[in-house]
């Protein structure tokens, strides 16, 4: 694939990921697929369902090694440093650099400070209590949910809104401090005000992490990302500046996908 | 298994793109006749044609504002991208064009009119010559835009440097003239004007050719378009 192999020789590369094919039993769900990741960018992952963008966002931190048939091969690296195999990153520690948010806001049945908490107590991330009441006030403000709840931290996380719950994950995220964030649909279940102060805080974020961001709005990837990886039938199509794709992509199936003409 | 084909899976979407389309299509069928018809009036010195090519004017304002509603409709209701955005935004842009080829050319038509009530002058062949080539580029440019055609609007475009040329002789022309016999002052002055308007429509068409290049290709003509019109330099004492 000429076009994904269009790789930015630059030191400020987080992730990479080479020739990375994933099986599910017999069923190849993705066919090797290139690319790279940027500091403090946001890559928007596009592509019609079914196509691998799930598959290989799990890759990014080893999510799909909780799916028993599940096979992944290739390279994914972090900082340089490999994934898979032996001297491999350990999951878990992984799973802390490299963190996710999920289509549905998922808080755990806590309150809203235990649930922000919770990463920092997994990993013995604070020195003492005030730090962690410092960890956390700190993630809510980064996730502009501070204000919202200051009043309410020891309510139930699923009882606030669900544009707010979403935002409580993505606290909940970055409190462990993580280099990458994946987020895959974080906004299908918000309504558009909801969307857009996720799509603000993605953008704030930016400042501080790497993003990766699977969405089935062309207009968010276009909104939020600085390069856009159109993903078909497992296989990368077309990467490149989200500026370039969507005024002039290069290629037809991207074309076909994003103007609304692929049927 | 998915396929890319023409149409958009909205057919809605397809429909209001191509009202886009058939209105600049038409807005171009008019602009061309007109243009066509003020160099008709000025060549028989016919203020019949001349008139209605002032009236109809008009017309050619109409269509631009339709295209202008229907690009803010398409934007806002929907955000094209890629090459339907190259489409939309490309018409806009090219209505802005015609519209102004269709006031040189009422303008021509207008002076046209004081120009029959004065004795001929010999220049006017000239004129009649850089206006037969400018709305013969024009056809070709607004057909290749239309077919999104780009090898062919780049054509048009390097042909814009012939009628600077003429366009830098007719001037040498009309000065000459005019100080051999300066009773014709006040008809030359005229033709200078209209020589501009039509000059300039050779460069709108030119605008026309580039978005022509942008909507099929995605990039913009990068680098000037060399220019060599070199009446502005004119004293009238040397042949520059
Ligand atoms: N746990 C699984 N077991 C078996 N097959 C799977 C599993 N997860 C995904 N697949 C298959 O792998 C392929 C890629 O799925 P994936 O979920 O990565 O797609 P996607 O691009 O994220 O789609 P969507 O946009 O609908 O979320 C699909 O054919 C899917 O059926
Ligand atoms: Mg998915």
């Amino acid at each position: 694939m000429p076009e994904a192999a269009e790789q930015i020789v630059a030191t400020d590369i987080k992730m990479t990921a080479r020739d990375v094919k994933v099986h599910y039993g017999e069923k190849m769900a993705l066919k090797g697929v290139d690319l790279d990741f940027r500091t403090n960018e946001v890559t928007a992952l596009i592509g019609p369902s079914g196509c691998g963008k799930s598959t290989f966002l799990r890759c990014l931190n080893r999510m799909n090694d909780t799916i028993g048939i599940a096979r992944v091969t290739g390279q994914v690296t972090l900082d340089g440093d490999g994934l898979y195999g032996p001297g491999g990153i350990d999951p878990v520690l992984l799973r802390m650099r490299v963190g996710m948010v999920f289509q549905k806001p998922n808080p755990f049945p806590k309150s809203i400070y235990d649930n922000v908490a919770f990463g920092p107590r997994i990993h013995g991330l604070y020195r003492d209590n005030d730090h962690l009441d410092q960890i956390v006030t700190h993630a809510l403000e980064k996730a502009g949910l501070w204000h919202e709840v200051k009043d309410r931290l020891y309510e139930k996380g699923t009882g606030i809104s669900g544009g707010q719950q979403q935002r409580l994950c993505i606290a909940r995220a970055i409190a462990v401090s993580p280099e990458v964030i994946l987020m895959d649909e974080p906004c299908s279940a918000l309504d558009p005000i909801a969307t857009a102060k996720v799509e603000e805080l993605i953008d704030e974020l930016r400042e501080n992490f790497t993003i990766v961001i699977v969405t089935h709005s062309m207009q968010q990837a276009a909104r939020v990302s600085q390069r856009t990886a159109f993903f078909h039938l497992g296989d990368v199509i077309e990467v490149g500046d989200t500026e370039q794709i969507f005024t002039a992509p290069t290629q037809q199936l991207t074309q076909g996908y994003i103007t609304g003409r692929f049927g | 298994m998915p396929t890319i084909g023409d149409q958009h899976i909205v057919k809605s979407y397809d429909d209001e793109l191509k009202l886009l389309h058939d209105a600049l299509a038409r807005m171009a069928g008019l602009t061309e006749v007109q243009l066509a018809a003020a160099i008709e009036a000025l060549d028989k010195r016919d203020s019949d044609i001349a008139t209605k090519v002032m009236n109809e004017d008009p017309k050619v304002d109409e269509c631009e504002h339709f295209i202008n509603e229907q690009t803010v409709r398409l934007l806002a209701l929907r955000a094209p991208v890629a090459d339907d955005l190259r489409m939309v935004i490309s018409t806009l842009k090219a209505a802005g064009d015609i519209e102004r080829i269709a006031d040189h050319a009422a303008n021509a038509a207008k002076r046209s009119l004081v120009l029959n009530q004065m004795p001929p002058v010999a220049p006017m062949r000239s004129l009649v010559r850089m206006g037969r080539l400018v709305a013969e580029l024009l056809n070709e440019v607004l057909d290749a835009f239309l077919a999104h055609d780009a090898e062919r609007a780049l054509a048009v475009r390097s042909r814009d440097q012939e009628v600077d040329d003429l366009y830098s002789s007719l001037f040498r022309e009309i000065l000459t003239y005019m100080m051999e016999d300066p009773r014709t002052i006040t008809a030359c002055s005229h033709l200078m004007f209209i020589a501009k308007n039509i000059e300039r429509v050779g460069d709108h068409a030119t605008n026309i050719a580039e978005m022509t290049y942008f909507i099929s290709t995605g990039r913009a003509l990068g680098g000037q378009r060399p220019k060599r019109d070199t009446s502005s330099f004119e004293d009238g004492s040397s042949p520059a």
